[in-house]
């Protein structure tokens, strides 16, 4: 049944038909067209009009019901608020853990493990091409040595940890479960998450180092693995962030991730594996941008064709293989260098859009991520910034509260219909890896942040601080120093642990993990064996660099 | 006079946020210069090289991972070495402030950081390469 009858609606198209008239002729307009942060053109008004073909029952539902647009739980926010999961990591392991204490103190509920370069890319600490990068962007691990100290004195086995680790990420979850198991706790315990999203790298963040088909059979593994082994897992984090900060549009973000999402669920149908054996595992992680209400519909627009994909294209059964459970952080790449205050206040509208979309978990950036890694009370002010959000503002009080808004509504389903074209585009190239082959999408990305750019250059979009109400005196704020020492105590541990490990035992666990590579067995096993011997985080990639080889990519500007 | 400037935009180091980088050549490009982009994970020699093979007039780094005090001097010298030492070298990217005079030192001509409108970068490859008569 439609939520409104159809002699209002000719009443009302027929009103609003004259008071259109009206306006253009009588009341002139500040600019000639309003777009949204994706360039999307909005309308003047929203009415019933605009969702006439909206379905309650089919097309919003009730929340913690199919097909989950009003929100994956029953309570939402007033069950249980979302998860403030702060991520945070630089410098060497003693630095961060540090900072993990200090959040756990204020109030964070959960971790979310930042990694250096190096690390992100298999490199130990000290190899030649880690070269100016230890700590830089993130913790420094490169072996087991150091995962036990950044969890030292953090019981393992009771906080939830998010690891943004993508090409290795096996081995940094090896090196966790290690790490958890010498702490006591048993691995069926382990609550987390690991980003092990390897399409998003070839499409935007780049840090990719095998080929495709190895890569995948990397995530199926892990998949497999945490189906049998860790059942409260999140054994990849499907993520649309960093598609988004590549410059793509909201759309962009939402189908691109997805269609990685329906990869992911064939790779894993491929390997022989129930869809509901897997599937209530897949976990999101999305962008909150600027635009509030294009944020809240995007969120809305996943959960739903998430659920219907899930349901009637793949056949779960289990209503859990149903949800789009998702992380959010807000937007990086918004974040001004100029008058770095005001990133306090986009981050606020940005976190708010994340609550208002339905989150799971937030992070929200600290105001001095345009100049440097966040000082301590820039990360504070984020943190209180969510802590107001949820206790403050009344937004956690009620579930989807702008659900029915005419302008939400009618974006939620603008969004979805366009990101069911971008499937059918995908397809056409035959799926998402031969549309990664092909530059699809990383084409699409530069082009949409290409547009973006020149609509700030030009003015047609206005960044405060940047290119409108600029202050005649730079504003100075201080900015995290990191420990000098850090990074020579890091060298010396990693020679000190390669000269007094078990040297044989290392060898031999990394013959094991190469014979494992070439046939079709499950990594996980011979990575944990790898890592319990003490093998370093370079030494096991470097057998996988062997044996899979390293991917180039096509270069499109 | 015919000849276009050529400039060549590279990321050295390990870090892959390549949005710039790609907005910035595209803005180049349309700005009329020849523009040629490496890619990413570039090593200093790669991008002397690639300096020499493609004779630019330019040389432009994008390095947003902080990594920008070890990267700099190392390119610099590979440029050096392979006689480009007159080549102007400019830098995109995060870089804290009291970094600059530091960079000036090591032979950077010119550091654009986060919201720089491209119109500007455009206008000072014109200036920088203004042969004085």
């Amino acid at each position: 049944m439609s939520l409104f009858a159809a002699d209002p609606l000719d009443q009302i198209r027929r009103e609003r038909a004259r008071w259109e008239e009206e306006t253009r002729r009588q009341r002139p307009e500040r600019q000639q067209a309003f777009i949204t942060t994706s360039s999307t053109p909005v309308r003047r008004l929203y009415t019933p009009l605009d969702v006439a073909d909206l379905d309650y029952g089919r097309d919003l539902g009730l929340p913690g019901e199919y097909p989950y647009t009003r929100g994956v739980h029953h309570t939402m926010y007033r069950g249980k608020l979302w998860t403030m999961r702060m991520f945070a990591g630089f410098g060497s392991a003693e630095e961060t853990n540090q900072r993990y204490k200090y959040l756990l103190a204020e109030g964070n509920m959960g971790l979310s493990v930042a990694f250096d370069m190096p690390t992100l890319y298999g490199y130990d600490s000290d190899a030649p091409e880690a070269l100016g990068e230890f700590g830089k962007c993130g913790v420094a691990i490169s072996s087991l040595a150091d995962m036990e100290i950044l969890f030292d004195g953090i019981p393992m086995g009771e906080v939830s940890t998010s690891m943004t680790i993508n090409s290795p990420a096996a081995i940094l979850w090896a090196m966790y479960i290690a790490a958890a198991e010498k702490q006591g706790y048993p691995r069926g315990q382990l609550r987390g998450t690991i980003q092990n999203d390897i399409l998003k790298e070839y499409i935007a963040q780049k840090e990719f180092l095998f080929p495709p088909a190895p890569s995948m059979r990397l995530v199926a593994d892990t998949i497999e693995f945490g189906s049998q082994e860790l059942p409260q897992w999140n054994t990849i984090s499907i993520s649309g962030y960093h598609i988004r900060e590549a410059g793509s549009t909201a759309v962009q973000e939402l189908a691109f991730t997805l269609a990685d999402g329906f990869a992911y669920v064939e790779a894993a149908l491929e390997r022989g594996l129930a869809i509901d054996d897997f599937a209530p595992r897949l976990s999101f992680f999305f962008n909150a941008h600027n635009d509030l209400f294009e944020e809240i519909a995007k969120f809305r627009a996943a959960r739903r064709i998430w659920a219907k994909a899930m349901r009637e294209h793949y056949g779960a059964q289990d209503p859990r293989s149903w949800l789009l459970r998702t992380h959010a952080q807000t937007a990086g790449v918004s974040l001004t260098a100029q008058q770095p205050d005001n990133n306090i206040v986009r981050v606020a509208i940005q976190a708010l859009a994340a609550v208002l979309g339905g989150t799971q978990s937030l992070h929200t950036n600290s105001m001095d991520e345009a100049l440097a890694l966040p000082s301590e009370k820039a990360v504070t002010i984020a943190l209180r910034t969510q802590q107001i959000l949820a206790h403050e503002s009344g937004v956690a009080n009620t579930i989807d509260p702008l659900a029915g808004s005419y302008y939400v509504e009618q974006l939620t389903e603008q969004m979805e219909a366009e990101a069911n074209a971008y499937f059918r585009r995908i397809a056409a190239f035959g799926g998402v890896l031969p549309a990664i082959e092909a530059g699809f999408f990383q084409r699409e990305i530069a082009e949409a942040a290409y547009r973006y750019q020149m609509e700030i250059d030009t003015g047609a979009r206005t960044i405060v601080g940047v290119n409108d109400f600029v202050a005649a005196e730079p504003i100075a704020i201080p900015i995290l120093q990191m420990d000098p020492a850090g990074y020579d105590r890091q060298i010396a541990r990693l020679q000190r642990l390669r000269a007094g490990r078990d040297n044989v035992a290392v060898q031999k666990a990394l013959a094991a993990l190469a014979d494992c590579a070439r046939g079709p067995d499950n990594l996980m096993p011979p990575i944990l064996d790898a890592v319990k011997a003490y093998a370093t985080l370079g030494e096991i990639t470097d057998v996988f660099r062997h044996v899979f080889g390293i991917y180039h990519e096509p270069v499109h500007f | 006079m015919d000849r276009k400037i050529r400039i060549l935009v590279a990321k050295p180091g390990l870090d892959g946020h390549d949005r710039g980088a790609k907005v910035v050549a595209r803005a180049l490009r349309d700005a009329g210069f020849e523009v040629i982009y490496t890619g990413i994970r570039q090593t200093p020699d790669m991008i002397a090289e690639a300096a020499l093979q493609e004779d630019v007039d330019v040389v432009g780094l994008s390095i947003l991972s902080g990594a920008h005090m070890a990267l700099v001097p190392k390119v610099r010298e590979a440029l050096t070495t392979a006689g480009l030492e007159d080549v102007p070298l400019l830098l995109g990217g995060i870089v804290p402030d009291e970094d600059i005079p530091v960079l000036h030192q090591m032979g950077v001509r010119g550091v654009f950081g986060p919201g720089t409108p491209t119109g500007v970068i455009v206008d000072f490859i014109h200036n920088e390469l203004r042969e004085p008569l």
